[in-house]
């Protein structure tokens, strides 16, 4: 084991960095064109085909822009989070959570007029995405349980909850049969405004922009912002310094949960108009690797969520044209993740072959 | 709701939590946090039953499900070991891969049949009363490994040499550095023994427990299951084992409330309503969550913790704690 051995150098730059992650891209890349290649298609064409699903008409950067919608305020909600150094897997039950209690009060009030009922709905997504954040914040603030586990947990409670919502007490009345497991169409009134006719991207895009600059505003020159990343920083300081680390605890991932009901809330109002079995195709899970990717930062996760979101819809398109499946997309994706995670140890680590102090020991 | 049959096939079930708790006990008793058992397990699935369909040998496939996973789990080991990165972001990582992998590779599997893992009874343990058809009567041989695995791996940690490496490396890795442990290597070895279980626990669902590919359906969260019982269990093989047939039995209950119209004596609810088994579907996360407020607040009393390494990164040649 004395092959590699990292040691510890106190020089880091954003350069690096920016290096790190446009290798660990690339390394992705080339690992992906193996895969593609194990798949009986030829690299070049397959990625030409991706390329043009990403960004190749004005078609495909709608669908692109409006896959990252979601996923840019899913992800600032995990980086708030981690901020105060927790973690939040379980977006992807907030989302459902928000986008049902979203459904379920437009339904309720579908009389009411759409400016008070579009507000009503996003309170009512943020609050109840919230609360279901905030429970795991409760359990590691009050018992010390992994967050981790308890937001995973959550995920699974949460889909059982909306199948069983969506199978019964709000079914689709029209249903037809066995039907499609979805509920009723909310009222017009509630429907956000498209960007441009003919395209599916709606302005909730330009509210998630907004999130990035108020997210970036939050943690850096805010007092709640300065105690949750004094409590991620250093909790023992923290407390010290007189901050309450469990109410921060418990604001961070009630935040982070937030974010993520308002995404379903969008999702809802902006591109399905109703709740539908399967509204989210993993964004809560995507979210993460975009937080990962975008180095926990707002504009990076900005970036980050655009590209992977166009990697997801090109995928498609690849798929249509060359075969290949779906889901190697995916795992070009996550591979990146783990190699720029990995290089990340470039930033603070010198990298030696053979170290000397590796070397077995003369007995 | 015979009891004997659901205790024998929540035994079955237990299993599969069963190897990937102790595998993770393994791992996290080196200090080294892997949270990338979902993704080992159904990677470990799906080579598993694919191997098994394209070879007609079952037992093929469970070595290349293990062989696999275990690969797979040595990316988290470089990733966390060499390169001292951030231990939850390279297991979590690790989870989206082997989730990934399987799904690219698994392509095309669903519905069909491979052989599977063949079941024995034990001569003369299978002829007590209860206890004989519950644990020893037409279970997969993987079952019986299991009841060795567990008091097994207590026994090794506990009592023997390397056992004590083993606690060494994930409680204090710089004094077993200066006994002349390699702590890096002990850590890649437990890592990869971790895969190896992982991926025996996938290729159990898949040829054995409820044989069939699900796609992410097929492990369904069973891997996280299996990190919360192992803070559950105190980091102990045999605690493990216990709950993760306790969870067993609870997994195959609900599928046996399903089932009779009368519980009891009275009308079973979900005949009035079969949209409440989704409530029923909740339990094992329900119960994972009060597991871990129950280890959390037996831990505190007795003052029992993780393994004081767990998930720090040994850096050669730096000053310890």
């Amino acid at each position: 084991m004395s092959l590699l051995v990292a040691r510890e150098r106190p020089l880091t730059s954003p350069l690096v960095y920016t290096l790190i992650v446009l290798g660990g891209a690339l390394l992705a890349l080339l690992l992906g064109a193996v895969l593609m290649a194990l798949w009986g298609v030829s690299p070049l064409q397959g990625y030409r085909e991706l390329f043009m699903g990403m960004f190749g008409s004005a078609h495909s950067i709608s669908e692109s822009l409006l896959k990252a919608t979601p996923l840019i305020i899913i992800s600032l909600g995990i980086a708030i989070a981690f901020s105060a150094s927790a973690w939040n897997i379980g977006a992807e039950g907030q989302f459902y959570m928000g986008a049902l209690a979203a459904t379920a009060c437009a339904l309720v009030f579908s009389q009411a007029p759409g400016y008070l009922l579009w507000p009503l709905t996003l309170i009512v997504a943020m609050v109840v995405g919230g609360i279901w954040a905030a429970l795991a914040g409760y359990l590691r603030a009050r018992y010390g349980i992994n967050e981790i586990i308890v937001t995973v947990m959550l995920n699974y409670i949460a889909m059982y909850f909306v199948q069983y919502m969506l199978a019964s007490p709000l079914r689709e009345t029209q249903a037809r049969g066995v039907g499609y497991p979805q509920t009723d169409v909310i009222p017009q009134t509630i429907w956000l405004p498209r960007l441009a006719p003919g395209l599916r991207l709606h302005v909730g895009f330009l509210l998630a922009v907004a999130l990035v600059f108020v997210v970036y505003m939050l943690l850096r020159h805010t007092t709640l912002g300065y105690r949750l990343r004094a409590v991620g920083y250093n909790w023992r300081a923290a407390r010290h310094a007189g901050i309450g680390v469990s109410n921060a605890l418990i604001w961070a991932m009630g935040l982070s949960g937030a974010l993520a009901g308002l995404a379903g809330q969008l999702e809802v109002t902006g591109v399905h108009r109703r709740l539908l079995w399967g509204i989210s195709p993993g964004y809560g899970f995507l979210a993460i690797v975009v937080t990962l990717l975008g180095n926990r930062h707002p504009f990076g996760i900005f970036i980050a969520a655009i590209l992977l979101a166009a990697l997801d819809f090109g995928a498609q398109t690849m798929q249509r044209g060359t075969g290949v499946p779906v889901a190697l997309v995916h795992t070009i994706q996550y591979l990146m993740v783990i190699l720029v995670v990995g290089g990340g140890v470039l930033r603070t680590h010198r990298l030696t072959l053979f170290d000397p102090l590796f070397r077995r020991r003369e007995a | 709701m015979n009891p004997e049959i659901i205790l024998h096939a929540g035994i079955a079930t237990g299993t599969v939590l069963l190897f990937a708790a102790i595998g993770e006990v393994l791992a996290e008793r080196a200090g080294i946090l892997n949270l990338g058992v979902e993704g080992m397990m159904l990677l470990g699935a799906m080579a598993g039953f694919k191997m098994s369909l394209a070879s007609g040998n079952p037992w093929l496939g469970v070595l290349v499900a293990v062989a696999a996973a275990g690969v797979l789990s040595l990316a988290h080991g470089l990733v966390s070991i060499h390169f001292q990165a951030d231990q939850v972001v390279s297991g979590l990582s690790l989870t989206f891969l082997g989730t990934g992998l399987a799904l690219v590779f698994g392509e095309g599997l669903t519905g069909k049949s491979p052989p599977l893992i063949p079941n024995l009874d034990i001569p003369l343990l299978s002829s007590i009363p209860f206890i004989g058809p519950v644990f020893f009567d037409d279970h997969s041989i993987l079952v019986y490994f299991g009841y060795l695995l567990a008091p097994l791996t207590w026994y090794y940690i506990h009592k023997t040499r390397p056992g004590m490496h083993l606690r060494a490396v994930g409680e204090k890795p710089e004094a077993a550095d200066t006994l002349g442990i390699n702590v890096y290597r002990l850590r890649y070895f437990y890592t990869f023994l971790g895969g190896c279980l992982a991926g025996l626990a996938g290729v159990a669902i898949s040829l054995s427990v409820s044989p069939g590919w699900y796609s992410a359906q097929t492990t369904s969260g069973q891997g996280w299951i299996a990190i919360g019982l192992v803070i559950f269990a105190q980091w102990n093989p045999i605690n493990a084992a216990l709950g993760a047939y306790l969870f067993g039995a609870v997994r195959r209950a609900i599928l046996d409330l399903q089932g009779p119209r009368t519980l009891f004596g009275f009308t079973n609810p979900l005949f009035i309503n079969s949209n409440w088994g989704f409530f029923l579907q909740m339990a094992p996360y329900l119960l994972t969550i009060l597991a871990l407020i129950i280890g959390s607040r037996a831990a505190m009393r007795r003052r029992l913790g993780a393994p004081a390494a767990l998930g720090v990164p040994y850096i050669r040649g730096e000053r310890g704690l």
